[in-house]
């Protein structure tokens, strides 16, 4: 390594907390998993809150009076004022729990959009978008008869800012894009993106599945009007996500699922809404899954986020010189100071899926494929690439197994 | 570690119609063409066959880009096929084509070693018509049949 600094954290510490990460699979490999993109694991102090919560502490949320559901509603707002900490935002109302990243942007895309776009009127997204951020948009347009354009990548996989003052015109209405790329890794300059949308007089939607598990997040230092994040990428069951929405926009919005707990009074004839955030979560949420991601939080919070982000850059160069070592491999994004723990990458000769799947023979979990960004593989000019994630909990011997995987798919397809 | 599992799904004959396929190229005179693919991979697969009056394969070709196990599994399908009567190949089952395989897939890679057979099957159905091509693309979503997943989203 070419720093002699104590790395920022003890990963081997933590992964004592991650009872996963002691598989041994296929009966002698032990699990190296290098999928957090997809999905991070949980460690022990979230699946025991929701052991907890199922035997002590459930009930349905904001409706009984009983005392279980008063249990249950004050650790599902607990959940919600972690969450607002954690992100910085202003006020409790503004967080939104939904069912991920998707259901946040799908949320804004169906209120906001649907109130508030009409044909003529532009949505900028970015060539490196997820689907997620990507396909709603694509449906709204659809819906109302709006555009979308697209923030061009360069060459060396960065964002080309050169080309915004262009593409930002008074047809503009919102742009989207994501803060970290889930393929390239690149991290995005947000605060200069969302500044330049509200000069063109846009309104600046953040997608921060990324991000907001590996570093800080201030959605007040972004002055971004939405920012979405899904909580299995930081340690929280699936099932739950939040969108953070300025107050100001959420309670000009529709509501967008209709049921309980969204509305205020409820006739023959129609309903009034409730206040927020009640509004927008229709039915009964994923309480525990919220109360889960409020336990992940904490345990975040206590390793600290800047620590996170910057033993995770550690990862990403070793990763860049031991796969250079290997020969063939050829990656993908900007050099690897100027990402985050994400390492995208093709092996010369090989099949992505070829590749994975001899890598799952050692124990070593990547993610194979177009990683929902099949607009982003189409101006790469590949079909599919390998992705390798990094947490907290992963070593640099980890990163090794996985140049050493690599040399044997070599050794297989004879290359 | 050098004798694991990947040899079980990249065995010797597999490796060998990977590197040296059967009928990989165009094929003039054909009679039917059918291309197909596998989002999830960006595989593709073209198969061409020429079926004579008796309405048996005379030559069945592909072209296409993939992973190993869905362009060695296309060279050993073309082998397959020639020979056969039309009647025969729409009779040849996912379960047979995973057979001809030998190696044993996990299910999300018999995709991979399913898409051209599933390519051939509508092949019989996209004749070549005054020498133009017709009906090169699968409708959207393909029609499958046999053992598949859903795609990644």
């Amino acid at each position: 390594m070419a720093s002699t600094d104590a790395p920022p954290l003890d990963a081997n510490r933590y992964r004592q907390d991650f009872p996963i990460l002691s598989s041994v699979l296929h009966g002698d490999q032990p699990l190296v998993y290098l999928d957090n993109a997809a999905t991070t694991q949980r460690p022990r102090c979230v699946i025991e809150k929701i052991v907890e919560v199922y035997e002590r502490q459930y009930a349905n949320v904001h409706r009984g009076i009983h005392w279980l559901s008063d249990q249950s509603t004050d650790l599902f707002e607990e959940a919600r004022e972690k969450t607002r900490r954690f992100i910085n935002a202003p006020l409790r109302e503004e967080v939104i729990f939904t069912t991920g990243a998707t259901g946040a942007i799908n949320l804004v895309a169906r209120s906001w959009g649907d109130a508030n776009m009409q044909a003529g009127d532009e949505i900028l997204v970015t060539e490196m978008e997820h689907h997620s951020n990507l396909v709603p948009w694509h449906q709204l347009a659809a819906r109302t008869g709006c555009s979308v354009k697209f923030i061009p990548i360069t060459d060396e996989g960065r964002l080309d800012l050169e080309q915004l003052p262009a593409l930002l015109t008074e047809k503009t209405k919102l742009v989207a894009f994501t803060a970290v790329s889930n393929v390239l890794g690149t991290i995005n300059p947000v605060v200069e993106i969302v500044e330049q949308a509200h000069q063109a007089g846009a309104l600046a939607l953040v997608d921060a599945a990324q991000s907001a598990p590996h570093g800080r997040n201030d959605v007040q230092a972004w002055n971004a009007d939405f920012v979405a994040f899904s909580g299995h990428k930081m340690l929280a069951p699936s099932g739950v996500g939040i969108l953070y929405g300025r107050a100001s926009l959420l309670d000009a919005m529709p509501p967008f699922l209709g049921g309980g707990s969204m509305i205020h009074r409820v006739t023959m004839h129609g309903f009034e809404p409730a206040e927020l955030p009640a509004k927008f979560e229709a039915g009964t949420p994923p309480i525990v899954s919220a109360i889960g991601l409020g336990a992940a939080i904490d345990y975040l919070e206590d390793i600290g986020v800047d620590n996170i982000h910057h033993y995770e850059q550690m990862l990403t160069q070793q990763a860049h010189d031991v796969l250079e070592e290997v020969g063939g491999v050829r990656f993908f994004g900007p050099p690897p100071a100027e990402k985050a723990g994400i390492v995208s990458f093709t092996l010369e000769g090989i099949h992505a899926h070829d590749v994975a799947q001899i890598l799952d023979q050692y124990g070593v979990a990547i993610r194979a494929g177009h990683h929902c960004a099949m607009p982003l593989h189409k101006r790469l000019g590949v079909a599919a690439s390998n992705r390798a994630s990094f947490y907290f909990y992963n070593t640099p011997e980890e990163i090794d197994a996985l140049a050493d995987g690599l040399r044997a798919a070599k050794r297989v397809f004879r290359r | 570690m050098s004798s694991r599992k990947e040899e079980e799904i990249y065995q010797e004959h597999v490796l060998d119609h990977f590197e040296d396929p059967y009928h990989r190229g165009e094929l003039e005179h054909r009679t039917h063409v059918h291309q197909g693919d596998n989002p999830l991979c960006g595989d593709q697969i073209c198969v061409q066959l020429k079926i004579g009056p008796d309405q048996r394969v005379q030559e069945a070709w592909f072209t296409g880009d993939g992973c190993c196990i869905s362009l060695a599994s296309a060279s050993m399908l073309m082998q397959a096929l020639e020979g056969k009567t039309v009647d025969e190949v729409r009779a040849f089952t996912a379960e047979e084509m995973l057979e001809l395989y030998q190696a044993r897939l996990t299910p999300n890679r018999q995709k991979c070693c399913l898409l051209s057979w599933r390519v051939s099957q509508a092949a019989l159905f996209s004749p070549v018509q005054d020498g133009v091509d017709s009906g090169n693309r699968e409708p959207a979503g393909g029609e499958q049949s046999g053992p598949h997943l859903g795609e990644e989203s």
